[in-house]
């Protein structure tokens, strides 16, 4: 037999049971609510530094890129003395210094720097043949400051590219490909990549 | 391939701060055995304990200063190394950190070191030796070697962990010497009591082991340290045969490094006491056999 006040305790019973449960639940939900919108800012942040490191290798380019067009004119005044015959070469330098400044996009900054790499290649060919300019302590200086500029371009955009490659595969895997579209973050920016066919293909040595 | 570099970073900072709290740890448990052995009381343990933390913070943010005298490394000037400044700044370029301040050691024998508490406070040193014998790829390979170094924040491990153990000797040293002047004293107040040889032989055995531990954790981590560092190199410079070859010479080549002491010895890119032949654990390098195979192997 069951009495009223039974029932009514029975009843107090469920609904505490009922409130435990409630109150439980309000909080798991805040606690997951609360660690995706960590996550969330962890993620942002950790995209951001990723987009700012691309910036930075870019700037780097530039700046290597500068520091070469810089040193053209001393390299010209420096040669010129030397290679009275060879007007030809030292216009191809001259065009190609005017080409980087012309050039704006990604895919314009390599030509023009492919450009002017060939032209400094053989203005140190020529300079073979000149022992007198050869041995000028200044064109040495100047040889040395222009391979090492080459090589600090080629690692900045080694470093760009790395960057680049971060990026893409952080916006691209999984968990942070479900937010990257949402914040507005989107795929970055073309490599930088060997532009010409003949540079692809293996190099013939003749003798 | 980035994401590698990141969180080996971040293993070396979390490394760092256990590797602090854990010699704290030690050094105040010593510092209370030894001054509880040697009569000295609270005062004694607040000494070490102070010792223990002023020490390693002068030293930290000196570590590089020290390294480069000690080693007598002069800054790289432009017209007569410019190759070698032209180098540092293309592979820090390459590694993405500030460019490291550039030192010369004059010394035949080519070897180089990196040192500094973190990227923004860093230097390479390298010697006219390596200057001299390494030719372009050579060269890039032992440089990217030392910038993965800075790169990883393995001078910072490095730079605490010598200290630590540094201080540790310290301690045991003096705890030793101080067995001979104050020992009969502390042997009178005792009374030849049975728990008081025991301690003190703990004592004398700690004083004796301990520096001799953390020596081994010092070279255990910088062997890891070094083989990391060759690997993460030649990702800069994406040619690994380079740094192998430099390697190679660096073995064959019979100088033996001047400037060099134990206290720096784990900097160098390869061991530079290579005349004394050093068992597998108490060394701060890979063997360079090893070290190149894995390289080739790339």
């Amino acid at each position: 037999m069951i009495k009223w006040s039974d029932t009514n305790l029975f009843k107090a019973g469920a609904i505490k049971l009922r409130w435990w449960y409630d109150m439980n639940l309000t909080w798991i939900i805040i606690i997951i609510v609360g660690i995706i919108v960590l996550w969330i800012v962890f993620a942002f942040n950790s995209l951001i530094r990723l987009k700012n490191h691309i910036h930075n290798a870019w700037a780097q380019i530039d700046v290597q890129l500068k520091r070469r067009y810089d040193l053209i004119p001393n390299l010209i005044e420096t040669v010129k003395g030397y290679v009275k015959h060879e007007k030809a070469v030292i216009t191809e330098v001259t065009n190609a210094r005017k080409a980087m400044l012309s050039a704006k996009t990604v895919g314009k900054k390599a030509e023009a720097e492919n450009m002017m790499a060939g032209a400094l290649k053989s203005i140190f060919a020529i300079a073979e043949n000149y022992p007198n300019l050869k041995a000028n302590e200044n064109f040495k200086l100047l040889q040395e400051e222009l391979a090492g500029t080459e090589s600090k371009i080629a690692y900045a955009r080694q470093f760009y590219n790395d960057s680049v490659m971060g990026f893409n595969i952080k916006i691209e895997t999984f968990p942070t490909r479900i937010i990257a579209g949402m914040l507005g973050f989107r795929q970055k920016k073309e490599f930088f990549k060997t532009e010409s066919e003949v540079e692809r293909k293996p190099v013939k040595v003749e003798f | 391939m980035k994401q590698s570099f990141y969180s080996q970073i971040a293993s070396n900072k979390r490394r760092t701060f256990f590797l602090i709290f854990f010699f704290i740890v030690v050094v105040i448990g010593l510092g209370y055995i030894f001054s509880q052995l040697m009569y000295w009381g609270w005062p004694g343990i607040i000494l070490i304990s102070i010792f223990a933390i002023i020490f390693p913070i002068i030293s930290y943010y000196n570590s590089d200063k020290v390294a480069l005298a000690v080693s007598k490394a002069k800054p790289a000037r432009k017209p007569e190394h410019a190759h070698l400044i032209n180098t540092v700044e293309g592979l820090a370029i390459a590694a993405g950190i500030p460019i490291p301040r550039v030192y010369v050691i004059e010394d035949a024998a080519p070897n180089a070191f990196a040192t500094g508490r973190d990227p923004q406070h860093s230097a390479i040193a390298v010697t006219t030796g390596l200057l001299q014998k390494m030719d372009r790829y050579e060269l890039e390979g032992v440089i990217a070697h030392e910038m993965s170094h800075i790169k990883n924040y393995d001078i910072r491990v490095m730079t605490i962990v010598v200290m630590l153990v540094g201080i540790v000797a310290i301690l045991s040293n003096v705890f030793i010497r101080s067995l001979w002047f104050g020992g009969g004293r502390s042997r009178d107040n005792r009374g030849g009591g049975n728990l008081g040889m025991i301690l003190m032989l703990v004592g004398i055995a700690l004083a004796i082991l301990s520096p001799l531990i953390a020596q081994l954790i010092k070279f255990a981590i910088s062997r890891k340290r070094e083989y990391l560092a060759d690997a993460s190199g030649a990702m800069l410079t994406r040619h690994p045969s380079g740094l192998a070859s430099a390697l190679k010479k660096i073995a064959a080549d019979h100088n033996q490094l001047k400037t060099a002491t134990n206290a720096t010895a784990h900097l160098f890119i390869s061991n530079p006491f290579k005349k004394k032949s050093f068992s597998a654990l108490f060394s701060t390098h890979p063997p360079i056999e090893e070290r190149v195979k894995r390289l080739e192997e790339m």
